[in-house]
């Protein structure tokens, strides 16, 4: 997919019969779902005790993220709303429940009953109005809404997403915060465009423990990740912050430091620049003669 | 589609106060194998809706559970099979979930229940 599949068409038109089998029958895709679901299993800290969990798997298409599910030992009931998808889904013979609805609509689940939730790449989608009755911020309400509703007490929500802009992105969270929900965003590789991977990491009910969530992989020291917080203006403030051009340097020295560069090289080294490694003579001044 | 997910799935059509559970109509069941664990049914049992789950069961042609369930029951083998059986090994392939307040019908096909409602239902 050279674009976004969102601006293409709506997602039971999207992956149809021919695209739900090219799209599971893809290894390279194949095996970014495995890896981004093991990553939101381990988000998710389910209590290590061996016993198997009942998760949730929003968006599981045709059940590759289901599969990690299975692997681990826990029971799944998957949700999508391409019937495509879920054929190939059945087809594979996944061990996960399947239901076809949409995510948009509730998710109609008895309260309290499910002990964890994932979704991979599914739920962007929510923020295109792909009918003429949709509103992005009604069915992201409904949604988080009905999702806080069937998780029990403590359980944890984690879901992949790519979203558009930095807007998309808000418009996800608030309506999370909104919901109940305390959380929020964990990156993964934040310097690369590329490898760049986004996990919503919520939490329910407990607002009066203080839940830490990990830092993305990679994550440069310096950069601002969201923490955990009770309060969603702190939480806008938070990410407001990271996006605004960052503060001069108070130092009253004129020019940068010998940290300053060795930090810069270290960030770009990160990147997977080429970067000259480091001497004593880093950060030294030249001579006058140049 | 399993009894574990069918005593989890609500209606959630728009004006309905209690949409569960919803009654099962089953044209075809299947029996999978799955294998057992003991501590995942002690901690399903807490959270079942019994008087449903027995329901649901009869309604799928299981009719070996009993109509009241406590905990003590979980120390017998039987129970636990039994228990198990009906919970992850019996799969509604075809059939039709009802609203027991709208009357609304989802279809199940090829063991999917088709929740999607209409715009006037959300």
């Amino acid at each position: 997919m050279a674009s976004r599949p969102e601006v293409v068409a709506p997602p039971e038109i999207f992956y149809d019969d021919a695209e739900a089998r090219k799209y599971t029958s893809s290894s390279r895709i194949v095996q970014i779902q495995a890896t981004l679901s093991e990553r939101a299993l381990e988000l998710l800290a389910l209590p290590d005790d061996s016993v198997p969990k009942l998760l949730l798997d929003i968006g599981c298409g045709s059940g590759l993220s289901g599969e990690t599910l299975s692997e681990n030992g826990h029971h799944w009931i998957g949700l999508d709303i391409s019937a495509s998808m879920l054929n190939v889904a059945v087809e594979r013979e996944v061990e996960g429940d399947l239901l076809l609805g949409d995510m948009g609509q509730g998710l109609g689940i008895r309260p309290g009953v499910i002990d964890g939730a994932i979704s991979i790449s599914a739920v962007q989608w929510l923020c295109n109005a792909d009918k003429s009755s949709h509103n992005p911020r009604l069915r992201l309400k409904a949604f988080f809404t009905s999702l806080y509703k069937c998780l029990s007490n403590g359980a944890r929500a984690v879901f992949q997403v790519y979203p558009e802009n930095i807007d998309q992105r808000e418009l996800i969270l608030n309506a999370a915060m909104h919901a109940g929900f305390a959380g929020g965003i964990v990156v993964d590789f934040p310097h690369s465009s590329k490898k760049r991977k986004e996990f919503l990491v919520l939490t329910c009910g407990q607002r009066s423990v203080n839940v830490s969530i990990s830092k993305g992989k990679n994550e440069d020291r310096e950069s601002c990740s969201d923490e955990d917080s009770e309060d969603e203006e702190k939480q806008t403030v938070c990410i407001s912050d990271r996006h605004r051009p960052r503060k001069k340097q108070k130092n009253n020295k004129s020019g940068k430091g010998k940290e300053w560069l060795l930090r810069k090289k270290e960030q770009m080294r990160r990147r997977g620049n080429v970067v000259p490694p480091n001497t004593k003579y880093t950060g030294r001044k030249r001579k006058d003669r140049f | 589609m399993r009894l574990i997910t069918h005593n989890m799935l609500s209606s959630n059509i728009k004006g309905v106060v209690n949409g569960f559970p919803l009654r099962i109509e089953a044209e075809k069941v299947v029996e999978k194998t799955v294998e057992m664990n003991g501590e995942f049914l002690k901690k399903m049992f807490e959270k079942i809706d019994w008087k449903a789950f027995v329901d649901a069961s009869r309604a799928m042609g299981y009719t070996e559970l009993p109509e009241e369930a406590d905990s003590s029951m979980l120390d017998s083998d039987e129970f636990l099979n039994r228990f198990h059986h009906a919970l992850l090994e019996l799969h509604l392939e075809e059939g039709v979930l009802v609203c027991p307040e709208t009357g609304r019908r989802f279809p199940v096909s090829k063991g999917i229940p088709n929740m999607l409602l209409h715009e006037d239902e959300v």
